[in-house]
Order: structure tokens, then sequence, then C-alpha cells
């Protein structure tokens, strides 16, 4: 506390003939110096000692490292029913003692975080799933019940937070969506090259590119894009007014939350997806082409009369129509996840990535659902 | 101050309410009325469920047991569409303020008053103004929540809370984070609000001065036995309440007979 210079601390225990056992502390006892162990001194109380006293004429300078050194062994002495004298303690530390002993620790008072078995886990897994599905059954058919009202004109949001939305789903997203793209084309491209150019097959590069792109991954990559990036951010938003009661406060204004808030996240994301989708189509064929160009030593137009020939209308509007589904998972999972979010700035945290998670696993399973029924129709 | 023996038919009526989260009891069996113009004081210690009963009078929870009347309308068994048009006519001052940090002080008002009025966008925005310099905060119609400080965020909240002239106002801990000049400013406020608008305020706190300056009428939760265990005026609960847990806690714990 005052000098630089501590003295280190030191510890004694003598024994005097009555059995009590005094305990001497010396030097400096504080959280930043280095303390002496203690365990020792605690098995010799435990062995017949009839009172405990202590001396504390050479303590120099204490602090809770002291007291949490004399709790312990009080605490000891007391379940091995040995008599504590405090007498010698400094005045300031035997107050602290008493403030600190004054209660006694509830025994509930500690959360129950027991070691569960297998059972207890599978069990309260169950239960606790349950519990959210129904929440997430429920949210769905508010959402349901607010996108009605949307078609037919009644709902309630603000049209300055929906353009909002627009744009920062739209036009700012545009950017991070093509530069991927166009490294997703370069890749398939380059993969599919090698193999091909052993055919000698290369300009082959061109449909399978093109096709690649606009039926699945041109829309699959923007949405993993956008469940990174809106998603994660819907479910902080929500999260965050949650945590303020903001959300609390619509509802108590008569103001359906979920019309409200989620609603107009969820026309941003559905009617921007599609347009984001195309541009990654047509920019993921331009990665394609700089290989074909570059490495395969294609001309620019037997490229494009390739890739034109290869992909059909039919291709373009199941990519779109698959982004505009991806589009809705990708509201929902954020909105659900920024509705369900706990009331602490920890919750919200882990609402954002489960917003993440819940949306891509979603848009995963759905592009698998894609493709087994796209292929069974034939498209 | 009138006294708690007012006249007429009560404005809310809490009939053996009991609150719980799952299997867990937080309250049993509350009963008691709100007359027009009381300032009524839910006190009880922390984590006793204060809070809690304010949600579930303004509907943010649903009872396990027992109704809400507001009048004679059944607010529990009321269908959604009912219920909202019932709280329309109530404010609610939350903790922290809860206003919308997306939007200006002014829009924050405006919303309730674009939603459920006819007004126009310019009359809106004057009703605003009106507000915000009753509360004491003219020319920061054009600020965020997050420009202003905790207690201008109270204030604001609460010139949102009376944006559509509610007969009922709900006060959660109205001076929780406010200095005493603050807080005692913020009561005054209450009081006057309440006399000139002829508004009932129904008020959870744990402020004792608060308690003794506006309080008429109360009623005390008890956290050990998960009840109600006194109602009446603050002052005669202090001085004359046969529970010595009520006169304790009204006496900051000093033990008075």
């Amino acid at each position: 506390m005052t000098s630089s210079l501590a003295t280190p601390a030191d510890l004694t225990a003598t024994r005097r003939d009555d059995g009590t056992m005094v305990v001497t502390l010396g030097g400096d006892w504080l959280l930043s110096g280095v303390l002496p162990s203690t365990d020792a001194l605690i098995d010799q109380l435990r062995s017949g000692v009839s009172r405990l006293a202590f001396d504390t004429t050479a303590l120099a300078d204490w602090d809770t490292g002291a007291l949490s050194f004399v709790l312990r062994l009080s605490g000891t002495a007391r379940t091995a029913s040995v008599p504590v004298d405090a007498s010698g303690l400094p005045a300031g530390l035997q107050r602290l003692l008493v403030l600190a002993e004054a209660v006694p620790e509830k025994a509930d008072a500690k959360s129950d975080e027991e070691d569960y078995g297998v059972v207890d886990w599978i069990g309260l897994t169950t239960l606790s799933a349950k519990a959210s599905a129904g929440e997430t059954l429920e949210f769905l058919g508010q959402s349901v019940i607010a996108v009605w009202r949307f078609i037919r004109g009644k709902a309630r949001y603000r049209r300055s937070d929906l353009t909002l939305l627009l744009q920062q789903a739209g036009i700012e997203a545009l950017g991070i969506v093509v530069l991927v793209a166009f490294l997703l084309g370069l890749i398939l491209a380059f993969v599919s090259a090698i193999q091909l150019q052993q055919f000698g097959a290369a300009i082959y590069v061109a449909d399978l590119v093109g096709i690649a792109m606009v039926r699945d991954m041109g829309a699959l990559i923007t949405a993993i894009v956008m469940a990174g990036r809106s998603g994660a951010a819907y479910a902080a938003q929500l999260g965050t007014m949650k945590v303020n009661e903001e959300i609390d406060a619509l509802a108590t204004m008569g103001i359906d939350p979920i019309e409200f808030l989620v609603l107009p996240r969820f026309v941003a994301l559905v009617l921007m997806m599609p347009l984001l989708t195309l541009f990654a189509d047509a920019v993921g064929i331009l990665g394609g082409m700089l290989v074909g160009i570059g490495m395969l030593d294609l001309s620019f137009t037997a490229y494009a009369q390739q890739s034109i020939g290869a992909i059909s209308v039919t291709h373009l509007l199941g990519g779109l129509f698959k982004g505009a589904v991806y589009g809705i998972l990708i509201a929902l999972a954020g909105c659900l996840r920024g509705m369900q979010s706990g009331r602490s700035a920890g919750a919200v945290g882990s609402a954002a990535t489960s917003a993440v998670v819940t949306g891509v696993v979603w848009i995963i399973a759905a592009a698998g659902m894609f493709s087994f029924v796209f292929y069974l129709l034939g498209w | 101050m009138t006294s708690a023996s007012n006249n007429g038919a009560p404005i809310i009526s809490v009939e053996n309410l009991t609150m719980s989260f799952g299997d867990f009891v937080l309250q049993r069996d509350l009963t008691f009325e709100v007359h027009a113009g009381d300032i009524f004081v839910v006190m009880g210690g922390s984590g006793c469920g204060k809070s809690t009963l304010m949600r579930h009078l303004v509907g943010l929870l649903e009872p396990a047991a027992g109704r809400i009347l507001y009048g004679d309308r059944d607010f529990t068994a009321a269908s959604t569409k009912d219920r909202d048009a019932m709280l329309r006519r109530f404010g609610v001052l939350y903790q922290g303020g809860a206003l919308w940090s997306s939007m200006t002080l002014a829009e924050n008002i405006g919303l309730p008053l674009g939603e459920f009025t006819d007004l126009s966008p310019e009359t809106i925005r004057e009703v605003a103004a009106v507000k915000l310099a009753l509360v004491g905060l003219s020319g920061f119609e054009d600020y965020y929540p997050s420009d202003i400080s905790g207690g201008m965020r109270k204030r604001a909240g609460l010139a949102r809370a009376m944006a559509l002239d509610p007969y009922i106002l709900f006060i959660d801990e109205p001076s929780a984070g406010l200095d005493p000049i603050s807080s005692r400013l913020l009561d005054e406020l209450i009081v006057e609000l309440r006399d000139s608008l002829n508004t009932t305020i129904v008020m959870v706190t744990h402020e004792l001065p608060s308690i003794f300056a506006i309080g008429t009428n109360s009623i005390f939760l008890d956290a050990e036995s998960r009840t109600m265990i006194a109602s009446g005026p603050p002052t005669e609960l202090r001085d004359h309440s046969d529970n010595p847990t009520v006169r304790r806690f009204l006496n900051r714990g000093a033990a008075h007979g």
C-alpha cells in the first residue's frame, strides 16, 4: 500500500503447553506480494489443538490477503470445534472478520450445477428442445399473420425503417457479395479446368461454372454472406431492444412488435436477396471467364456463347426463387433468436451467434431439399 | 392528500392474483383495488416481485391464477383486440425509460400519436414538443436517446408514456439511477401530472422518500411469505402497521416499537 519495498510475508505457528496454537504473522500480507502456503497449518489445526490465537506484532501492512488467510483458518477451527481468540489481530482485521462471519453462507444460494448424469442430460435437453420448438412455432405463426396483414396493407410499421433496412440489405451488402461470388466463380473454374483439360474439353468449364452459379451457388453463397451480415445484425438489434425494454414498450402501447420490428426486416431480405443473387450469378460467371481466357486460352466470345447456351431461364428463375426463400430463412432465424434473447449483454452476443448458426443450417438444409425436388421435377 | 378511503368504483381491481414462473410461485393471492386519483405504491424488498406485478398489470405476463379488472372489464379474459384497446389508455414508464433507440425524442413521442390518432405530421410534432416541454426537455426534439443523460431519458420516457393522455400511468422504479434532486423533481412532476390531467398513478418503488412524499395508498409484498402482508396509506403503515416487517422496512430498518 505505502512503500514499494515490501518485506516478504512470514508465517510461523507455535504450540504452547496448554494446547493453544499461536499463529504468528509477520511482514507484509498483501495480495500483490507472495503469500506463504497455509495448507500445512490447516492440517496442524485439525490435530488436537485446544485453542487458536494470533500474534501480529510483527505484521507490517495487510489487506484482503491476510483476511482470507485468517478467515480460512477460523473456518477450519469452527468445523473442528476449536475456539478462536481473535484478540491478537489488528483491530481492523478483527472487525472485518466479524463482518465476514456475521451471515453464514446460505446453503441453497449456490447454483445447483451438480454433475448431471447422462439420463438427466437427455431429459433436460428434451424438455428444452420441446419448449424451444413451441416458441419457434408461435413465432412462425405470428410472422405469418404479420405478413398477411402486410399483404392486405393493414400492418403497422414505419416506412422509414423499411427504407433503411432495404438499403442495408441491398446496396450496402453488394460489395461483399460481389467479391465472394467472384472468387467462388474463380475457384469453380480452376477445379473443373484441371479435370476437363485432361479430356480436351476445356470449353465445358463455361457450362459447369455457369450452371453451378446460376442454379445453386450464386444463391447459396449470397445467403451465407447475408446470414453472417444481416442475420446476426437483426438478432443483435432485437436482443438489445429487449434488454432496454423497448420491445415491452411497443407491446404495452398496443403495437405488435412482430409487425413493427420483424416484418420490415423480413420484407427487406425477401426483396433484396433475389437481386443480390442476380449480381452474384453474373459476377461468378465473370470469375470463371477470367480463368477460361487467362488459363485455358479460350476467347471471350467462345466462353460467352458457351455460357449462354448452357444456362436456361428455368435455371435462372430457380436460382432467384431459392435466393428469396433463403432470405425468408435468414430473416426468420435472425429475428427469432433476437426475440428469444435473454436480458443481458452476454445473451445478446449468443443470440447473434445462434442466429448465424441457425440461419446457415436452415439454408443448407433447404438447399439440399431444393436439389432433390428440382431433380425430381427435372428442372 | 386524499386518503385511501375513496368513494366510487375502483379503477383497477386485482382479485386473488397468483404470479409464477413455471413451478416457482413468486407471489400468491394478491387482492387490492386502486381508485381514481390515487398514487398507488407497490413496495417491498428487492426480488419480491414488484416489477413482475407491474408486468402482469400491463399484460406482458399472464397470471397463473386470479384476474385483473379495469373498471368492470376483465383484462385477463379479454381478447387481444380488446386488450390492445385498453392498453392504449395506459401509459408505462419503464426503469431505464425504454425509449426506442433508433428514433429521436420527437419520433418516440410521435409514434403512438401517429399510430392511434388521425393527426397530421405537423400537429404530431407540435404535440410532441408540448409533451417534452412539460417534462422540461423543450429543444431536445431531435436528440437521440443515446445523446442525453439517464435522468433526461427517464423524463422523455414519461413524456412518451403521457403521449396519449392515459388515464392510468404505470411507473417502474421512478428514482432508480437518479440523484436525490432529480428524483424529487420527478416526484413533483408525477403529482403535477396527476393533478392536472386526472391520471391515476401506479408506481413500483422501494424509495422511502418518494413513497412518503407522494404515495396515497400502497400494498407491501413480502418475499418470505410470498404474498402481500399490508395495505393502506404509506405513512399510516409506517406508524401503525401491526406487522413488524412492514414497520422495519418503512423505518429503514430502525427498530420502532
